[in-house]
């Protein structure tokens, strides 16, 4: 909790949230660090594979082979979401599933299998972006913005 | 391709992973916060023109995390501006994603008429 909201507390809550902080078990960050990065490590060595074979057997080049390799990435994520088993993953490696681009396949697939009670319409295309939206919505308008920054310093010559 | 190629893939993919794991325990951000703050670093790092090198050099390494995401939004929309002027930026900006956010959206529906939630 950040210092200004603190200030607006009273004692009484303030001695609370210390003894909640305290009562609160610790992470074990060394832990769920070493678990992240041999899960993400090995998403991430999955997909230097899969690009590979694009590469090898399909005819792709280094430049386009980035495109099937994401969508069978995709793929795998949303089936073992679907089957229940990208949670167990998840539970253990954290991070490592999450920052891949299998976390971003898996939040729209699990939101909409959660969702499809509500309706194909209301439910699974309402909240398909539930948890995935601020993702692109963060990521186009950042993109958006550096871009013109981009071609602004461009059109003033320099860069 | 190399073996060495795959140790980096596991190497720098995993780090980018262990940033996002100390964001989430030692910033205590949510998962979402964690990864729109590496889309948007992702787009940074690309409109410096970081970022194609460390995926010329890691190869899936850089092109899995989320990261690059912002990274391959920025780059499609440089492209289409250069081709087509300011307007570019506007129809460019998927260009290069579309195939991970179609996949997202087609994938995920089908996932949604196969499975039930699980209790």
């Amino acid at each position: 909790m950040s210092n200004k909201k603190k200030k607006k507390l009273t004692p009484t809550q303030q001695e609370y949230q210390a003894l909640a902080n305290n009562l609160e078990p610790k992470r074990p960050v060394m832990a769920n660090c070493i678990k992240a990065f041999l899960v993400g490590g090995t998403i991430c060595t999955l997909g230097q594979g899969l690009q590979w074979m694009f590469i090898e057997y399909f005819n792709f080049t280094e430049d386009t082979a980035g495109d099937p390799t994401v969508a069978v990435l995709i793929f795998i994520s949303a089936l073992l979401t679907g089957l229940g088993v990208y949670d167990h993953i998840a539970q253990f490696g954290g991070a490592g599933t999450a920052v891949p681009v299998t976390g971003f396949a898996n939040t729209v697939a699990s939101a909409s299998i959660e969702h499809r009670s509500e309706g194909y319409v209301l439910g699974v295309g309402g909240n398909m972006f539930k948890l995935a939206g601020s993702v692109i919505a963060f990521g186009v308008f950042s993109a958006f913005v550096v871009a013109l920054v981009k071609i602004t310093i461009k059109k003033l010559g320099g860069m | 391709m190399a073996l060495e190629k795959f140790l980096w893939a596991f190497v720098i993919g995993g780090g980018i992973c262990v940033i996002g794991q100390i964001m989430m325990d030692v910033f205590r951000l949510t998962p979402s916060h964690t990864m729109s703050t590496l889309v948007v670093a992702g787009a940074v790092l690309g409109g410096l023109g970081l970022y194609e090198p460390l995926i010329k050099f890691a190869g899936a390494g850089a092109s899995v995390p989320i990261s690059s995401f912002g990274n391959s939004l920025v780059k499609g929309a440089l492209a289409e501006a250069e081709k087509t002027g300011i307007i570019g930026v506007l129809t460019g900006i998927f260009e290069v994603t579309s195939a991970g956010v179609s996949a997202a959206i087609i994938f995920g529906f089908i996932a949604s008429l196969l499975f039930r939630p699980k209790a």
